[in-house]
């Protein structure tokens, strides 16, 4: 095993705080890890410019490295290329989804002005029912707006394609 | 330092209205928006911090810096006034934000570019939220009409200052650091105008107002403003928790 690989494994470990069953690596936050001997450097990009779980999630980062072996922890910030939820996996879309959060779709090309023409389709996790409607574009944190499914009417999480 | 203070200024206006949104989604969504606007000045002061190198950063830029020293433009600090007025202000300052960030985007410094590009998405969310709003308010009730006609009276001639530019531009624009703001005005104007014809409002057809917030000469809200948000730093100076 790399030593890289073995700085990614404890990466996995650390989880989104807002998102407890997605890793920093899952939600595609870490962009590079570099080792070397005993020190490591981890490249992260923020989701939205001012995601307060950031602090946390590069606390959580250097603690879990540190508690792993690592005793110099660097952490670098790159804004480019801008973070998208395209860089997330099925399998943790599939994630998302058994925790109750519909996933994001694909980035599409998404009107600027569409007013009022948006029928955005988002499938209920809990019941798979396309019967939902949006309720607002702005959930509890700016990466999730707020959905209610009409068939089994359990309001919902969507996390937004970004 | 004008990006940053555009956002940080209008962003702690939007965070006034935290526990006063008229239904709880859009109390969260005002909120939600201005957390994006807090976090773009953020950068954007942290940049500038490091561009003046005299050891400023991002919160000494925001928490020690008094009123004549901002460099907002006046529009982002008149007072929320109603829901009305604080949505087309949104509205009109995101579609300028749209404008502007996506000629920054291409800039030659990279890190200016990317930063841009990333509030750029954020910018899009904004636009469509505030504009969906001028829409159904415009041309909703004969009071939410009445509401943001006013607001549009009054806001217009503020929006002349967003296109502001001084030597500090030209210089920057031959270095091909920041775009020209001029050529912005009329995709920026075409976007207002649809929506605005589609909202039933009328833009005011009379003059824009001389208004030099970009020169540190400010309206008397924003020192109001500051004291409120500068408070709790300059009563116990390096505070940590």
């Amino acid at each position: 095993m790399t030593s890289n690989s073995v700085a990614l494994d404890i990466l996995e470990t650390v989880k989104d705080p807002e998102v407890p069953v997605l890793s920093v690596v899952e939600l595609g936050v870490v962009r590079h890890v570099e080792v070397s001997g005993t020190a490591v450097t981890v490249t992260i990009t923020p989701t939205y410019s001012g995601c307060p779980a950031l602090h946390a999630i590069e606390h959580d980062i250097e603690s879990a490295l540190r508690a792993g072996g690592f005793e110099r922890v660097t952490l670098k910030t790159e804004y480019a290329p801008a973070w998208t939820t395209d860089w997330m996996s099925e399998p943790a879309k599939e994630k998302l989804r058994a925790y109750g959060i519909a996933p994001p779709g694909r980035l599409t090309g998404q009107e600027l002005l569409p007013l009022g023409t948006t029928v955005r389709r988002v499938s209920c996790p809990y019941c798979g029912s396309p019967n939902t409607s949006l309720e607002s574009e702005f959930g509890p944190t700016a990466c999730k707006s707020l959905h209610v499914c009409h068939a089994c009417q359990q309001p919902f999480e969507h996390f937004k394609a970004f | 330092m004008r990006l940053g203070d555009d956002r940080l200024v209008l962003g702690h206006r939007l965070s006034e209205w935290c526990g006063h949104g008229p239904v709880l989604e859009e109390d969260i969504a005002t909120a939600n928006i201005a957390l994006d606007l807090l976090g773009q000045a953020t950068i954007f002061l942290r940049m500038a911090g490091q561009a003046e190198a005299t050891g400023r950063d991002e919160d000494a830029l925001a928490y020690w810096r008094d009123e004549n020293q901002f460099r907002n433009a006046s529009i982002v600090e008149l007072p929320p006034g109603d829901f009305g007025f604080t949505t087309l202000r949104q509205f009109l300052f995101s579609a300028w934000s749209f404008q502007h960030l996506e000629a920054l985007s291409s800039s030659a410094n990279t890190e200016l570019a990317a930063v841009a590009a990333k509030g750029l998405k954020e910018t899009r969310y904004h636009v469509r939220h505030a504009s969906e709003w001028v829409l159904r308010l415009g041309d909703g009730t004969e009071e939410s009409h009445g509401r943001m006609q006013r607001a549009m009276d009054e806001l217009w001639p503020w929006t002349g200052e967003l296109l502001w530019q001084n030597e500090v531009d030209s210089a920057l624009r031959q270095a091909g650091v920041v775009p020209d703001l001029a050529p912005l005005q009329a995709p920026w104007e075409a976007m207002v105008r649809d929506v605005a014809a589609r909202a039933t409002l009328t833009i005011p057809a009379g003059p824009m107002r001389m208004s030099r917030g970009r020169q540190g000469h400010h309206t008397e809200h924003l020192g109001h403003m500051l004291a409120e948000m500068q408070i709790v730093a300059r009563s116990h100076p390096g505070a940590r928790w």
